[in-house]
């Protein structure tokens, strides 16, 4: 039976980690996930884990100890955020070419500069090559769920690669709202016992981690990640299924939000679906037939399903919120379009940056792409697939 | 310990290239890496003792009579340090590959 509650993102995610009970945190404070350590260190302090928890003097360290805990056979998690994240840069790749199942709240703000400490997606995109798993999430709820799930994805025998829970900094991480927690009993026998098959501190099986491997051998072994992030797919199936039996909440790569019949569609993740969707429900009243297709595993990237999923559309928004400066598309553009193309779908789309640095992006602002999208799905042109929303600019 | 090489096929590594065996260090045949080449010219040399100590690695092998004996190629990196030490010339270093 699940228990209602009032938790903010951040407060779900310490309490999912709480749940898990995890051998090693090690992190360091950065807005806007600064609460998570906070609150799990006060669940050590109180003895309500396990846990050893590692206060580091840096993010650097944090990834690097996590690494170390998980090479050494424990479980091992952390969080971060934004320049967090960039310190970490580094230790992302060790992480994930090692092969190591560790589990990390991201909550997602920009990276600076200038300094700014609110929300986009830059922090994430900068590691989505990274060799990662990466899921991210509508709300509070979502990202509890999503951290419940992931060590069952990490650690199965096929993928062995560790995951990134995304949630949206401050708007997510910061807003209390009504959450089904799990009995920690539950949780428990849903996340299961951590058995590695191999790892350093098993005295009867002495083993070297992160050999040198230079030409002869690099390729095969970024192939072996590139396999594990496919079977990966499969994975996060299975374990999202088994958790819809237990829970009755339903998880899927990308969540269908009135998009089988709709005729123009936006794509996004994060908090902006939520937003998206109270925008789809009032034009469906005025006749329009908008839907929305939100990401929610964004690595691996379910490119044949999207393209499935968009291909009866008339005209599609894909919304990144980080712009990746290149003079073409954002990120999560250029992975749809990508899709659709390699795919044989041919739908008119458009790209729109939006909510860098926080900025608000309201319903008014989104039903606007959805108007946009009609007058697109009309003409069956795109004139400029390369747009900003609610960024200010003056009439040239 | 399963023997991998230049033409193993990536299903047959290990992930991220673990090693689930200790002790392995004398596997990774590092004499590939020298570009200069040392010789032991063994009618020069008085076996003095001074070489060997000197090696970073363990290239020149020695008998249980302290006696070294020509040096293991698998091994020497070339650096010529040896060469340097030997007061008597008898190592030389060449161009690795040439005669």
């Amino acid at each position: 039976m699940s228990i209602r509650e009032r938790l903010s993102g951040n407060e779900a995610t310490a309490i999912a980690m709480k749940q898990i009970n995890p051998d090693v945190v090690a992190a360091f404070p950065i807005t806007p996930s600064t609460e998570i350590p906070q609150y799990f260190s006060t669940f050590v302090a109180n003895g309500d884990v396990d846990t050893e928890f590692v206060a580091v003097e840096s993010e650097h360290s944090a990834m690097s100890a996590t690494i170390g805990a998980s090479a050494a056979g424990g479980r091992a998690m952390t969080a971060t955020s934004a320049n967090g994240l960039s310190l970490m840069w580094e230790m992302i790749y060790i992480a994930s070419s090692l092969r190591l199942p560790i589990v990390m709240a991201l909550v997602n703000r920009a990276v600076s500069g200038p300094l700014n400490i609110h929300n986009d997606h830059s922090d994430a995109m900068g590691v989505r090559d990274a060799g990662w798993i990466m899921l991210f999430s509508e709300n509070n709820q979502e990202a509890y769920d999503n951290m419940l799930m992931a060590h069952r994805i990490a650690e199965h025998k096929d993928v062995l690669l560790p995951v990134m829970v995304c949630q949206d900094g401050f708007i997510t991480s910061h807003s209390i709202e009504n959450i089904e927690l799990e009995n920690d009993e539950d949780v428990k026998k849903f996340v299961g016992e951590y058995k590695p098959q191999h790892y350093l501190l098993n005295a009867d099986e002495p083993i070297a981690v992160g050999p040198l491997d230079l030409q002869g051998y690099l390729f095969e072994h970024k192939a072996q990640q590139a396999d594990a992030m496919r079977a990966a797919k499969n994975v996060i199936k299975e374990v999202s299924a088994d958790f819809e039996k237990w829970t009755g909440r339903k998880y899927d790569f990308f969540e269908e939000y009135k998009l089988s019949d709709a005729e123009v569609a936006i794509v996004c993740m994060n908090s902006t679906a939520g937003t998206t969707k109270a925008v789809v429900d009032d034009l469906r009243e005025k006749g329009v037939k908008a839907g929305l297709l939100k990401v929610r595993m964004y690595r691996p990237f379910p490119a044949e399903e999207i393209a499935e999923a968009l291909s009866h559309l008339k005209a599609v928004a894909v919304l990144d919120k980080s712009d990746s400066l290149n003079a073409a598309g954002g990120a999560l553009f250029e992975d749809v379009t990508s899709a659709m193309y390699v795919n044989e779908r041919y739908v008119p789309m458009v790209n729109y940056v939006y909510g860098i640095g926080g900025r608000d992006t309201t319903e008014k602002q989104l039903e606007s792409v959805f108007l946009d999208l009609v007058e697109i799905a009309q003409v069956q042109n795109v004139d400029n697939p390369y747009r900003y929303l609610g960024l200010r600019k003056g009439e040239n | 310990m399963t023997e991998i090489n230049a033409s193993t096929p990536m299903e047959k590594l290990t992930i991220g290239g673990n090693i689930y065996e200790a002790g392995n260090a004398r596997e990774f045949k590092t004499g590939d890496w020298r570009s200069m080449r040392p010789e032991w010219i063994q009618e020069k040399c008085k076996q003095c003792g001074l070489c060997f100590p000197v090696c970073p690695d363990n290239s020149i092998p020695v008998t249980e009579e302290k006696k070294r004996t020509d040096f293991n190629f698998d091994y020497c990196k070339g650096c010529g340090v040896c060469a340097k030490v030997c007061p008597f010339g008898a190592i030389e270093m060449r161009e690795e590959g040439v005669q």
